[in-house]
């Protein structure tokens, strides 16, 4: 009952850390999607860069969170304590899920459909842009998916390096041993990452084309 | 050495002939021991027929696909209307040269009609001379435009599907066909229906074809000369009337293969 009252009563505090967090979680997503769906692209036709670029998002995924905030502030002009240094490691944990399904869907294509895409004569980037673009798109939005679900996670943990968000409440409940506090902060971080998973995964569905 | 029965009065001058192969061979990354294709000198004429036979593995889909530039040989030239492939813009000569396969290889996030409309898309049509071209197209390939221009190759049967493929192929009316086993994955009634037709529709169209098959009584039915290859080479060529009375141990095997099926379907 106790937690109940403390939701009613900091109900406008709530509400504001989640859109805080819900900001921080958007920006980063944006910031990652626009790296590595073009990245994806690049490494289908450059082996070269095709390990270097999976090899550095596999390293940056296996960081722990909270290393990986702490090896960002003493950074100059992306380091720093506030939402910024956040945001870029955010960016950097959730580049992987999205290069990984992007380059995988990209290159994971029936062979007779590529055969004859080049035999019909459409050149390399028609073959990328028409044919393997929209075959691979719900394999990208599921690769999306993984990684918005990670970033409200992850996003909780930006609270230790004061960017804000949900993480405040539970870094603070943690320091006051109070549950209501944590909970004020764990049940709507939970909440949206179920919500962002199944509204996601709806348009997933709708994207498949076969 | 080869067995060859070429009809005298027909050799052809060589302004008539669309796809000249001269001495070709071709091994893959050009690793001399890893041959696909061993010196291969053949001549298709303009608006004949020639059908590949040959095992799984012979080298046919890989004459083919050294036609439209999707390779490039290790040794001799191609040529397309007298002009080696290599000097074309890979790109430009396949849009001038049908290409069908195995499975149809439709886009499936295509419709039929955008499917069809693929290279004249790509030559930048105007759109009504599109829409015109695709229901002509699917009419000659005996599908009713109304019913299939908006659906989605995955509503269709294999045949349905396979005929789609050979309107896509026909689309910029090229004049040039090439079909790597387009019938090979149909069930044999499917398949004996669109041999018949095809064989109508190629004596009409007037098109230089090239056709890959495993299956010697397709070859018989459809070809105009028939080109044997084994392990890479080319072991004999011949019209189907001659082809079966040949003296080579491979034109024996199939002709063994065909006596063998003969009981089973007429």
């Amino acid at each position: 009952m106790t937690t109940w009252n403390f939701f009613v009563d900091h109900r406008s505090e709530i509400l504001h850390a989640t859109l805080d967090h819900l900001t921080l979680v958007l920006i980063a997503m944006a910031f990652a999607i626009a790296i590595a769906v073009p990245l994806g692209m690049l490494i289908v036709q450059h082996r070269h860069l095709r390990a270097i670029a999976l090899g550095a998002a596999s390293i940056f995924q296996t960081i722990p969170s909270l290393a990986l905030f702490g090896f960002l502030i003493p950074i100059p002009f992306i380091g720093g304590i506030g939402p910024r240094t956040a945001i870029v490691a955010l960016v950097l944990y959730a580049l992987l899920p999205i290069l990984r399904n992007t380059y995988v869907g990209l290159t994971n294509i029936d062979p007779a459909i590529l055969e004859a895409a080049e035999a019909m004569g459409m050149t390399n980037t028609q073959i990328l842009l028409r044919v393997r673009l929209p075959l691979a798109l719900n394999v990208i939005l599921a690769g999306i998916r993984t990684a918005t679900v990670i970033t409200i996670g992850v996003a909780t943990i930006a609270a230790a390096i004061g960017a804000g968000g949900l993480g405040t409440f539970i870094f603070r409940g943690v320091a006051m041993v109070n549950d209501s506090v944590i909970l004020a902060g764990a049940i709507p971080a939970a909440l949206l990452a179920i919500l962002a998973d199944l509204l996601l995964a709806q348009l997933e569905r709708r994207l498949k084309v076969i | 050495m080869m067995l060859s029965i070429e009809m005298n009065a027909k050799l052809a001058a060589p302004s008539d002939l669309a796809i000249e192969f001269r001495g070709v061979s071709y091994c893959i990354n050009d690793i001399p021991g890893r041959v696909i294709v061993s010196d291969v000198s053949l001549s298709v004429s303009r608006g004949e027929t020639l059908v590949l036979l040959g095992r799984s593995g012979s080298g046919k889909t890989t004459l083919l696909k050294l036609i439209n530039h999707m390779l490039v040989p290790s040794q001799g030239q191609v040529l397309v209307d007298g002009r080696p492939t290599t000097e074309y813009d890979p790109i430009h000569l396949r849009r001038g040269i049908g290409y069908v396969i195995q499975e149809a290889g439709l886009f499936p996030h295509f419709t039929i009609a955008q499917n069809v409309a693929l290279v004249p898309t790509l030559e930048n049509w105007d759109s009504a001379r599109i829409a015109a071209r695709v229901d002509e197209l699917l009419r000659l390939v005996g599908l009713d435009p109304t019913e299939f221009s908006a659906r989605r190759p995955r509503e269709l049967s294999g045949g349905q599907r396979q005929r789609v493929g050979v309107a896509r192929a026909l689309a910029a009316d090229p004049p040039i066909l090439l079909m790597d086993e387009p019938f090979g994955a149909l069930d044999p009634v499917t398949r004996a229906e669109l041999q018949r037709e095809f064989r109508a529709l190629a004596r009409r169209l007037n098109k230089t074809i090239v056709f890959v098959t495993h299956d010697i009584r397709e070859a018989l039915l459809l070809g105009q000369r028939i080109a044997l290859l084994h392990a890479g080479r080319l072991v004999a060529l011949a019209p189907p009337q001659d082809f079966l009375r040949l003296d080579h141990p491979e034109v024996h095997a199939f002709a063994a293969s065909r006596d063998s099926s003969l009981g089973v379907a007429p």
